[in-house]
């Protein structure tokens, strides 16, 4: 790993200055962060550590019923905290291994955008609201604005996220084929039923990261099922990740097999 | 830079850059070697320690976002009197261990889990060790293990 000098600011004023200067860079819990640095995939100047700041920990009810979890909250602490919204805390309970729950926080997860990460799986099935804070002050980002791509989220340089907020639908699951080795999903499909419509979100598949499946959700808008979803035709495998794990047509067979057992599950 | 943490109870500093990791500070700062680096890329888990009560991969925590914190090692496991604890006892007395290489970081996750969950289920602790792997294979030895540390049965596991 290339050297850098580490700064532990305890506001998020503070580490919004700090993130200003040249070539720094925020770290969360480092569970992806860190193993990218040691392999020389990343360098900088400045590591800013958002783990001091205790006022973006933990997890609240906003005055709209909707839960607010702090983007320094661990995979693990959401996971306890988030009994309100039992499929978004189940998602939370299963990434990684404990070690890396303990430590990996939703804002790390969520600015780093891995085209195979459970967070934005989570984010984008409940239209969740994600709050940035940068030198120019707070700003609100729907996720649907927010996923860009593989890596790439609305985000702006020396931003952080302060806060996320999951309105609770109706019924919801997350189901996750699970690629052993890494432990993220090979595929992943998080559905959520909100009194005006159905959301469907998938992980693992595309190249271009987090994507809502459209085709879904308008077939589980009028009937909430399994049938609904085996009776449309698979997305298109040409622009799915194609790997060693699995073919692009075979992730996106599992799109379909993986949203239908969320239905089953949430049903 | 100067880091102070409290491992096993004892207050221990050591010089650190920003990028030392807590497994370097641990065994070449303080020459704590029974915290072991397989992989360095947060796969295996036998660098697994405890900090502020907490699993935590020492090859994937910075040193000084450590300072001031509680940190537990194997060192630390035994009891006062240097015998070994109940979850090594159980180790021992059920082969849970090979080559031994990543039995550390099984002990603290083992004890990670039994802090939360005194009485796991076989289920509740393959899924717990999913982050620790043996490159011996001898998951089935090392789960009898933490089952017999919780003081339960073993015989189910044994059937098998």
């Amino acid at each position: 790993m290339y050297n850098f000098e580490l700064v532990k600011p305890s506001s998020v004023a503070d580490a919004v200055s700090a993130l200003q200067g040249e070539d720094a860079q925020a770290l969360g819990g480092g569970q992806t962060l860190l193993p990218t640095m040691k392999a020389r995939l990343a360098q900088m100047e400045t590591l800013v550590s958002l783990s001091h700041i205790d006022e973006i920990k933990g997890v609240c009810t906003d005055d709209q019923g909707r839960l607010c979890v702090g983007g320094g909250t661990t995979h693990a602490a959401a996971a306890e905290a988030l009994s309100g919204y039992p499929a978004l805390a189940s998602l939370a309970a299963r990434i990684g291994d404990p070690a890396v729950r303990a430590r990996g926080t939703i804002g790390g997860s969520l600015a780093n955008d891995d085209p195979s990460a459970c967070w934005p799986a989570g984010a984008l099935g409940s239209g969740a609201t994600i709050v940035a804070v940068g030198s120019g002050g707070s700003r609100e980002i729907a996720a649907d604005d927010f996923f860009q791509g593989m890596f790439t989220t609305a985000l702006d340089e020396g931003e952080i996220i302060t806060e996320v907020k999951f309105p609770v639908p109706e019924k919801a699951a997350y189901e996750k084929f699970l690629q052993p080795a890494s432990r993220f999903p090979l595929v992943a499909a998080f559905v959520a039923k909100f009194s005006d419509g159905v959301r469907v979100a998938i992980t693992g598949a595309s190249q271009d990261g987090v994507f809502r499946w459209t085709e879904a959700e308008q077939a589980l808008s009028s009937n909430f099922s399994a049938d609904a979803v085996t009776g449309l035709a698979a997305p298109d495998g040409s622009g799915m990740i194609s790997d060693l794990h699995g073919s692009g047509d075979y992730r996106a067979h599992l799109v379909r097999v993986m949203t239908a057992r969320a239905v089953t599950a949430a049903s | 830079m100067k880091v102070t943490m409290t491992v096993n109870g004892k207050e221990r500093s050591a010089e650190t850059e920003g990028r030392t990791l807590l497994s370097e500070y641990l065994r070449e700062g303080l020459r704590l070697t029974g915290t072991h680096v397989g992989c360095d890329t947060s796969q295996c888990g036998a660098c697994l320690v405890h900090v502020d009560g907490q699993p935590a991969k020492a090859c994937t925590v910075l040193a000084q976002d450590c300072e001031g914190a509680e940190v537990t090692t194997i060192e630390g496991m035994a009891n006062a009197d240097g015998s070994l604890s109940r979850i090594q006892q159980a180790f021992q007395d059920h082969h849970g261990l090979q080559c031994g290489f990543c039995t550390p970081g099984m002990v603290m996750a083992a004890a990670a889990l039994l802090k939360d969950n005194p009485q796991p289920t076989e289920a509740d602790v393959r899924h717990y060790l999913e982050g620790n792997i043996c490159r011996c294979t001898g998951y089935h030895n090392i789960v009898k293990s933490v089952l017999a540390a919780s003081g339960q049965s073993v015989e189910p596991v044994a059937a098998e």
